[in-house]
């Protein structure tokens, strides 16, 4: 009983932390619709910055408490301010844009973040010094409870009473939860967006960075806490509702008494506990514990969805000449241009798979490297366990995929929105576990070596034209199914779900056809890169590769059919480059993609789009 | 031509600076292509790349190997093993480097290891710990230098198995590296000491430890002793919440790898007492040869060095010396020449077997003190990396048979 109360406590107070970052991402999302990765930076930021501003007020005026909360609270009003500069520089520009644009912007400020962190802090950890006080500890139940994790308890209540007054006692707070409910209604009722927005930024900055300095005593500041905390405070917002604070509370309880006691009973769990209970809520109440289904997103005023035509032959004669010049390579190009030219071969097709989902179906997915990893698997898999030569490993590849993606997809399709993209990255986080630790079956992280091609395709060149052939085949298929009856059905469905319930279409088979589709496409991605790279990691499942396939699609542009084949080449291209050009990539690649998102906010193949139709003078009617 | 002023001093200049025309030609360098995470680990990999420029500086500053320069040249892979066998490539391909290195995590080593094996080219691995690289995945191509789980887990069992404790609870990374290291703690320890029992375990995520619960957890438990695996942001906050919660009172700790200053170094004044692991006490270790290269780093960097930085400076000095004697740069001859080469690191003399290419570099086997408000090493010894091996037919049975 006493260990249970001590449990029960320490998860209290890991609820506190979790509530803090959770808190501002869903104040953030609920006003401005905006996935903001850039969250779990304004978390590593605040305990840097609490690094150096607690240091330099105790340097002051002696290790004091009052200068401790000095500098935790100045520590987060710099984060806020750094959001609001964020969303006045960045954000602010491309909120016409596409849904989720904004999530691409916000991921190059991610990588411009880690660098800087890098280059002012230095790459070693930096622990706080404690003093007396904040190690001391006070005896519950027979042992020994930290007293600061006992205040920290009480601060996460306290920080939600406070928003709460916020909230429900301030016209600001009136504004945020009239915003968060019906975002134009406000705009019309003539309230300025901008100061909202804003303001809303601080908030949630400030809120993360509060968090992010509070945790610093516990652990040291470090450059992996923004990868590591963004999935959970992402969990933690969609399984209480997104937008809702009390359910940010309730859900950050819920998780953190979970972990405190499931790491007890099956240790061996961390790795997927979250994505466990954030899959189990998702399946009972799709909108989390206490979300409310969204309010439907008008389109701002003016612009409707582009309808997609097909392309306009001379963009069919320049495809065809870059598949010729591409299929060339090996005459004048060396080995690396060929392996770099497989590669772009293999995400073309792999951003080409998502954009059917997304851009048709309108179908937002957060996991869709699972279904790369698992056509990955599926070819590595046979190879080990059935000695499947490539020809039969690369028929295996989508088939594999396509079958979880079929399975998978029957709980997706019945979500909708950024809770239908949170529970595909549920269940491509437990593949991604279970490939992990399922290690007799798949080799765990150290993964399954000697997947190389055949005899007769293992030179440069006959690879290079085998993939081409795939994942361009693919590519074109998938264009195919775009403008099929299929595809218009798709669309259809994603305009209008109740106009085309009403004429007899079935929406959730639709989907799930586009899911499958989707996934085998993947697959068949995944299983050429398999045989390119000759081992097969987890890594191919993980939360990075899922972005990069999203980043792809979202810098070519989603409304567009040729979209995810542009993104594809210049993301890949842009992130190939500038690996070997500079010690800084990350930050110059964060950068070129700020700069891409702000000089085209269709994306680069919706942008030229645009241009062409302007050229021509057909407007999307 | 006429037989000009002119053309008798320009066909003289030219037939006294053909010699050195054709010697620039013929001092090519000996190009070392470098992968490593420099971005995603640079508390590691930024002392790691100043020990290899450092011992690049005084190859070359000596006359270089077989009178050509060394030069290194040096790739970032992110993290991630597809781009870290694609830059293997393009080092091999437009690059043209004549010996692979590098690589930190155990996957990327794994997976250019195997890269190496297509391609027939020689990969020195510094850094990746994991066993399977020259055992269940070992290949001809592919050497490792640092000391490994199986052998850092077995100088600690050394020790382990003189503390009278009996109740032995985990607690370990969940992924290879970590599970590797408690496998072998326990196969090696049970087999010394019938009587251990391993009572718990705990397996945080790397990078998410939940420490308050998991030192609860352990406690629970009540063991006698710990025996801690987790490095980095997760071991300082097992740390913290294991001194305020009072997890190590009268209980024994062995922890891997501690010792090192880059995961010693963060735990300041809080660095608990006694506890028995592996490292590197650079302050204190004052033989000739390390007290040399301490020194010469120090004023070259105007830093102390970290593990890092020796497993970088050796890397460099094993190719250096394997060429010098292959009297070449062609991989078969060097790989032959690697196999059973005793080169000097500022650890003392190391090996690299021929049985299964892994080096015998040692670690610093200790316990943790604090002095001046700073973790150190006190009673340290050094554990030759050659004495912690399996025996010589159970690695044939593990290693693949064409290796």
């Amino acid at each position: 009983m006493d260990f249970v109360l001590i449990q029960f406590l320490t998860g209290l107070s890991n609820a506190s932390a979790l509530f803090l970052i959770a808190s501002g991402l869903t104040v953030i999302f609920g006003v401005t619709r905006i996935v903001n990765f850039a969250h779990g930076s304004f978390y590593m930021l605040g305990a840097y910055l609490a690094w150096t501003f607690v240091r330099a007020f105790w340097d002051w005026g002696g290790r004091e408490p009052w200068l401790f909360a000095l500098g935790v609270i100045a520590a987060a009003v710099a984060v806020g301010l750094i959001g609001v500069a964020m969303e006045i520089a960045l954000l602010r520009r491309i909120y016409r844009a596409p849904e989720l644009f904004q999530l691409l912007a916000t991921f190059g400020v991610v990588l411009v973040i880690q660098d800087a962190t890098l280059a002012i802090w230095g790459p070693e950890d930096l622990p706080l010094p404690r003093p007396r006080w904040l190690r001391g500890f006070v005896d519950i139940a027979g042992s020994r409870f930290p007293q600061y994790d006992l205040v920290l308890v009480f601060i996460g209540p306290l920080v939600l009473a406070l928003l709460w007054l916020l909230f429900h006692r301030t016209r600001f707070g009136m504004l945020v939860r009239a915003a968060t409910q019906d975002r134009e209604m406000v705009a019309a009722l003539g309230v300025d967006q901008r100061k909202l927005f804003s303001g809303v930024f601080f908030l949630g900055s400030a809120l993360a960075g509060l968090g992010g300095a509070l945790v610093l005593p516990s652990q040291s500041a470090n450059l992996q806490m923004d990868l590591s905390v963004i999935a959970e405070a992402f969990v933690v917002v969609v399984v209480g509702g997104m937008g809702s604070v009390p359910g940010a509370f309730l859900s950050s309880l819920l998780i953190a008494e979970v972990q405190a006691f499931g790491i007890v009973l099956l240790p061996k769990i961390t790795l997927v506990l979250v994505f466990l209970v954030m899959a189990a809520v998702l399946m009972v109440r799709p909108y989390g514990l206490l979300g409310r289904p969204q309010a439907h997103a008008r389109p701002s005023a003016g612009m409707v969805e582009p309808v997609l035509r097909p392309a306009p032959d001379l963009l069919g004669w320049a495809g065809l000449a870059a598949l010729l010049v591409a299929a060339s390579a090996p005459l004048w190009a060396g080995a690396y241009a060929l392996t770099v030219l497989v590669e772009l071969a293999v995400f073309v097709l792999f951003a080409a798979s998502l954009h059917l989902m997304m851009g048709p179906g309108g179908v937002v997915s957060f996991g869709h490297a699972a279904y790369f990893g698992l056509g990955a698997y599926g070819a590595a898999l046979g190879l080990r366990y059935l000695a499947l030569p490539m020809e039969a490993g690369l028929v295996l590849a989508p088939l594999f995929a396509g079958l979880f993606g079929l399975v998978f997809g029957v709980f997706v399709v019945r979500l909708s929105g950024v809770y239908l993209a949170m529970l595909t990255l549920a269940f491509a986080q437990i593949v991604w576990a279970a490939t992990f630790q399922w290690v007799e079956l798949t080799g765990g992280d150290n993964g399954i070596l000697g997947v190389w091609p055949s005899a007769w395709a293992a030179d440069k060149a006959v690879y290079l034209w085998l993939s081409l052939a795939l994942c361009v085949g693919g590519t074109l298929l998938l264009r195919r199914f775009i403008f099929s009856p299929f595809g218009y059905a798709l669309r259809a469905a994603r305009d209008s779900e109740l106009r085309a319930e009403a004429i007899g279409l079935d929406i959730a088979r639709l989907r799930l056809a586009a899911f499958a589709i989707a996934a085998a496409a993947a697959g068949l991605a995944g299983g050429v890169y398999a045989y390119a790279k000759g081992s097969v990691f987890p890594t191919y499942i993980s939360i990075p590769k899922s972005v990069d396939a999203l980043l792809m699609v979202l810098l070519g542009g989603v409304q567009t059919a040729t979209g995810p084949i542009v993104g594809a080449i210049a993301y890949h291209g842009l992130f190939v480059g500038i690996l070997q050009a500079t010690a800084y990539w990350r930050a110059a690649l964060g950068l070129a993609i700020v700069l891409l998102v702000l000089a085209f906010p269709q994306g680069i193949a919706g942008f030229a789009r645009a241009r062409w139709e302007r050229a021509r003078g057909l407007e999307a009617a | 031509m006429r037989l000009t002023r002119r053309s008798v001093l320009a066909a003289s200049a030219a037939a006294l600076a053909a010699p050195a025309y054709v010697r620039a030609q013929g001092v090519q360098p000996i190009r070392i292509g470098e992968i490593n995470s420099y971005t995603t680990l640079p508390a590691f990999t930024v002392p790691y790349r100043n020990g290899w420029q450092f011992r690049v500086e005084q190859i070359n500053a000596a006359g270089g190997v077989l009178g050509r320069p060394l030069e290194v040249v040096w790739r970032d892979d992110a993290g991630r093993p597809q781009d870290a066998v694609r830059l293997a490539g393009e080092l091999l391909d437009n690059e043209r480097v004549d010996i692979l290195a590098g690589t930190f995590f155990s996957h990327i080593g794994l997976a250019v290891a195997d890269f190496a094996l297509q391609r027939k080219r020689l990969f020195v691995a510094s850094e990746p710990l994991t066993d399977a690289l020259v055992w269940e995945k070992g290949n001809r191509y592919t050497f490792r230098l640092r000391p490994s789980t199986y052998m850092q887990a077995a100088m600690l069992v050394e020790e382990a198995a003189k503390l009278p404790a009996k109740r032995w609870v985990t607690v370990s990374p969940n992924y290879e590296y970590g599970q590797s290291a408690v496998k072998w703690f326990k196969q090696l320890l049970q087999a010394r000491r019938p009587d251990v029992e391993f009572v718990a375990e705990q397996w945080p995520a790397l990078g998410r430890i939940d420490a308050g619960a998991t030192v609860q957890a352990l406690a629970q438990a009540r063991p006698e002793a710990i025996y801690n695996v987790t490095f980095g942001p997760d071991l300082t906050n097992f740390v913290r919440q294991g001194n305020t919660r009072g997890l190590f009172e009268r209980r024994a700790v062995v922890s891997l790898l501690t010792g090192e200053p880059e995961y010693l170094d963060p735990l300041a004044d809080e660095t608990p007492e006694g506890w028995i692991v592996t490292g590197y006490p650079w302050d204190q270790i004052n033989t000739p040869e390390h007290a040399a290269f301490r020194d010469a780093y120090r004023a070259r960097f105007n830093d102390y060095p970290r593990l890092g930085t020796v497993v970088g400076y050796d890397t460099i000095t094993a190719i250096a010396e394997a060429v010098k004697k292959a009297g070449t740069t062609d991989n078969e001859r060097v790989i032959d020449a690697l196999r059973g080469l005793p080169f000097r690191s500022p650890f003392g003399p190391v090996t690299f077997r021929a049985l299964d290419h892994q080096s015998t570099l040692g670690a610093y086997v200790g316990r943790t003190a604090l002095r001046n408000n700073r973790g150190t090493m006190v009673d340290w010894r050094y554990a030759d990396g050659a004495n912690y091996l399996p025996p010589d037919d159970e690695v044939r049975r593990m290693r693949p048979q064409a290796a």
